[in-house]
């Protein structure tokens, strides 16, 4: 039976399958239990599971990362929440040093199943350290998978494969998405963990998004379509490993491509996509693959934003100078 | 005795059962009773003057009403979140009395009413949560950092600073804000053993408001928090934090012995948070409103303004100026804060180097004719 329901609705119905579908299934961090998590995305799950499997954390991010640890080598898989993006870099040593190599130098004996659940991104107009993009630094890094969701169905799904993954996976949530309704239908077949999806066909232009800059390609798309261009929009969903072939089908048609975060663009999942799309279809390109994102910037105060962070305008005006090449 | 029995009081509180926040507190520092009575303590005598007293009182009634306003005006929208500092006034303004010019304090995002004895503006404070800028006072100027969201970072900072001090000579020490739940960061721990270490001349000023957001004292310690300084090698002290008198002689007795080379000093401040963690926050979600009954009797205003009524230190009229003063300040914080200029765009840019960039010189001339794009279109 397909219902609507939020993003942050559907997080929680997905950890609530989870854990009912593997009594190993753990949950962890700051203020999940009882208060369900700052954003209630674990709302009731303490109640109905218990506070062993819905664990109220001390206040310590290398703590909850650490003991995730330790906890998955006893066969645990541990889903931790990071209570808002900015507040990861004190588990970072544990996720960079540990969780992403301890398979490798276990020689596999040491699995890293856990999962890191962070919701990203700005457009909240909240205080300092609460709208960070992280994710280039752990899609940087040898031994973690990322994956960051867009829709309610994307993240129902996503967060039940996430958990049954065998390795360790950094989880994307866009908060300023979690209020959004869409449909989740449970008896559906999901797509793939690690898969991109175009989400709307075009011809003229490609644009790459992720996370909570998919709704906005989406509606720079709708736009465009007014205006007689014809975008097709592909929504990457996993950030590493990257899934590019449909990218690469899609720009040999279009010949243009644009992608869109709200990281800053030095050395975010722009460059690196960029340059494996100009790899891949050099001869088919008639314009370099641009970037939008933000700036070179601290995250700004919450009155800037609207000015820091990529929206339907920057997105259309990447477009006209990707067709004006 | 073994540690837990000793703290088994302390239990987690549970729905239906009561507010469990009230210990028999043997160990705690206290000068003025709930109801206002002036009590003397063994280690801390404190010589305050009518004057002194009534400045005290002032301070707090004006903290307190900053807050409100700061409240009502996120209510209207006018900010994007306020974290209150109601019920911990005294502790605030008590460590903050506490310090010498020279001394630097080191915040986390609640301690209005420490900026407040450091002179910051309150329209400096409000514009961080109005979302305009990161908090627009001058640190060195005021000897207030900047607050510090991160948990537990600016410990390390304060203990570096005091390390600072420490090889100036300087007559002077860091006090270190941070809450109970701040306790459990690797960090925190990390500056107390640094500090203990050097000796530095840093006091850590833990406001213990029985919670960090929904997560009580309980989940992040067994034994009560000034216990925890043994352990590092400095003493600790647990001081009633809604008695100004008794937090003011507390802290001014740790500074002073920072400042003398006698290194650290943890004060645990046993306080309460009377509001919502920040206005984001659902509390009846976690609390019992008992609680918060219980420790209203405990109020740090009331009792200081019973303290002076009974002694004949302040009168009616002096109570009525106060509030007269709230009301002024009240007005000039709506007003300021409804007239703060919006930010101009460029701003993004400024200050990201001491030196900038090219390529951050070029992103904003790129900023700056993206937007006139739109006004010649
Ligand atoms: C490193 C880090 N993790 C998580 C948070 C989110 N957070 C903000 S305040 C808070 C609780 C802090 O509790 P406490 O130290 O007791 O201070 P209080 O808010 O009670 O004054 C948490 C978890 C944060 N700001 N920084
Ligand atoms: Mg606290």
């Amino acid at each position: 039976m397909a219902d609507t329901t939020t993003l942050g609705k559907a997080l929680n119905l997905g950890l609530r399958r989870a854990m009912e579908d593997d009594a190993k299934v753990v949950l962890m961090g700051e203020d999940i239990g009882r208060l369900g998590g700052v954003f209630r995305i674990t709302d009731g799950l303490q109640k109905d599971f218990g506070e062993q499997r819905v664990v109220d954390t001390p206040l310590g991010e290398a703590g909850i990362l650490g003991t995730a640890v330790g906890l998955a080598m006893r066969g645990y898989r541990p889903v931790c929440e990071i209570q808002f993006d900015g507040f990861v870099f004190p588990a970072y040593n544990q996720i960079v040093t540990q969780v992403a190599k301890l398979h490798a130098r276990s020689r596999g004996r040491l699995p890293m199943p856990i999962v890191i659940r962070i919701p990203f991104g700005g457009g909240i107009g909240a205080v300092e350290h609460h709208s960070e993009s992280p994710e280039a630094y752990f899609a940087h890094t040898a031994g973690l998978k990322v994956v960051a969701v867009s829709t309610p169905a994307d993240a129902y799904w996503g967060i039940q494969q996430a958990i049954a993954h065998p390795d360790p996976v950094v989880f994307l949530e866009p908060k300023r998405r979690y209020w959004e309704k869409g449909v989740v239908d449970p008896d559906a077949t999901p797509g793939p963990l690690f898969g991109s999806r175009v989400v709307r066909g075009g011809d003229d232009v490609t644009v790459l998004a992720y996370g909570p800059m998919v709704k906005t390609a989406l509606q720079a798309a709708e736009v465009a379509a007014g205006e007689g261009r014809s975008l097709e929009v592909v929504d990457l969903h996993a950030l590493s490993p990257l899934d590019l072939d449909p990218v690469y089908d899609s720009v040999r048609r279009t010949g243009r491509c644009v992608v869109v975060h709200e990281a800053p663009v030095t050395l975010g999942l722009g460059a690196e996509i960029a340059a494996r799309v100009t790899e891949a279809c050099f001869h088919s390109l008639e314009a370099p693959v641009l970037r939008v994102g933000g700036y070179d910037t601290p995250y700004p105060p919450a009155k800037l934003e609207e000015d820091y962070l990529p929206d339907l305008d920057r997105v259309l005006d990447a477009v006209d100078r990707s067709l004006g090449f | 005795m073994s540690v837990l029995s000793r703290t088994t009081e302390l239990v987690d509180p549970v729905p239906g059962d009561g507010a469990p926040h009230l210990p028999a507190q043997p160990d705690l520092v206290q000068l003025l009773t709930p109801e206002g009575e002036r009590v003397e303590h063994p280690d801390y005598a404190l010589d305050v003057s009518a004057e002194e007293l009534r400045a005290l009182y002032r301070d707090l009634v004006l903290v307190r009403r900053w807050d409100v306003e700061a409240t009502a005006l996120q209510r209207q929208g006018e900010l994007g979140l306020w974290a209150s500092l109601q019920g911990q006034e005294a502790a605030q303004v008590g460590a903050g009395r506490a310090m010498a010019a020279g001394d630097m304090a080191f915040p986390t995002y609640r301690e209005h009413g420490v900026a407040w004895t450091r002179e910051v503006d309150p329209l400096h404070v409000i514009s961080m949560f109005r979302g305009v800028d990161q908090g627009g006072w001058d640190p060195v100027a005021t000897g207030f950092n900047l607050y510090t969201v991160v948990i537990g970072a600016q410990t390390l900072h304060a203990t570096g600073y005091a390390m600072g001090l420490q090889r100036d000579g300087a007559d002077a020490a860091a006090l270190a804000f941070l809450g109970d739940g701040a306790t459990s960061q690797g960090e925190v721990n990390e500056a107390m053993i640094w500090a203990a270490t050097f000796a530095a001349p840093v006091v850590f000023f833990c406001q213990n408001n029985q919670y960090a957001i929904s997560a009580p004292i309980e989940r992040q310690s067994r034994v009560p928090l000034y216990q925890r300084a043994s352990g590092f090698g400095f003493p600790g002290v647990r001081v009633d934090g809604n008695d100004v008198l008794a937090v003011l002689a507390v802290t001014r007795a740790a500074l002073a012995a920072a400042r003398e080379g006698s290194g650290p000093t943890f004060i645990e401040a046993f306080t309460y948070r009377m509001g919502a963690h920040t206005t984001s926050d659902d509390p009846s979600r976690y609390r019992l409103a008992g609680e918060l009954e219980e420790w209203a009797l405990r109020d740090p205003i009331a009792r200081l303004k019973a303290h002076l009524s009974r002694t004949g230190v302040a009168d009616r009229d002096f109570f009525d100026a106060v509030d007269a003063e709230g009301d002024e300040l009240a007005v000039r914080i709506r007003t300021g804060t409804r007239g703060m200029p919006e930010p101009a765009g460029t701003e993004i840019f400024d200050h990201v180097y001491a030196e900038t960039t090219p390529e951050l010189a070029q992103q904003r001339a790129e900023f700056v004719a993206y937007h006139a794009s739109f006004e010649e279109a």
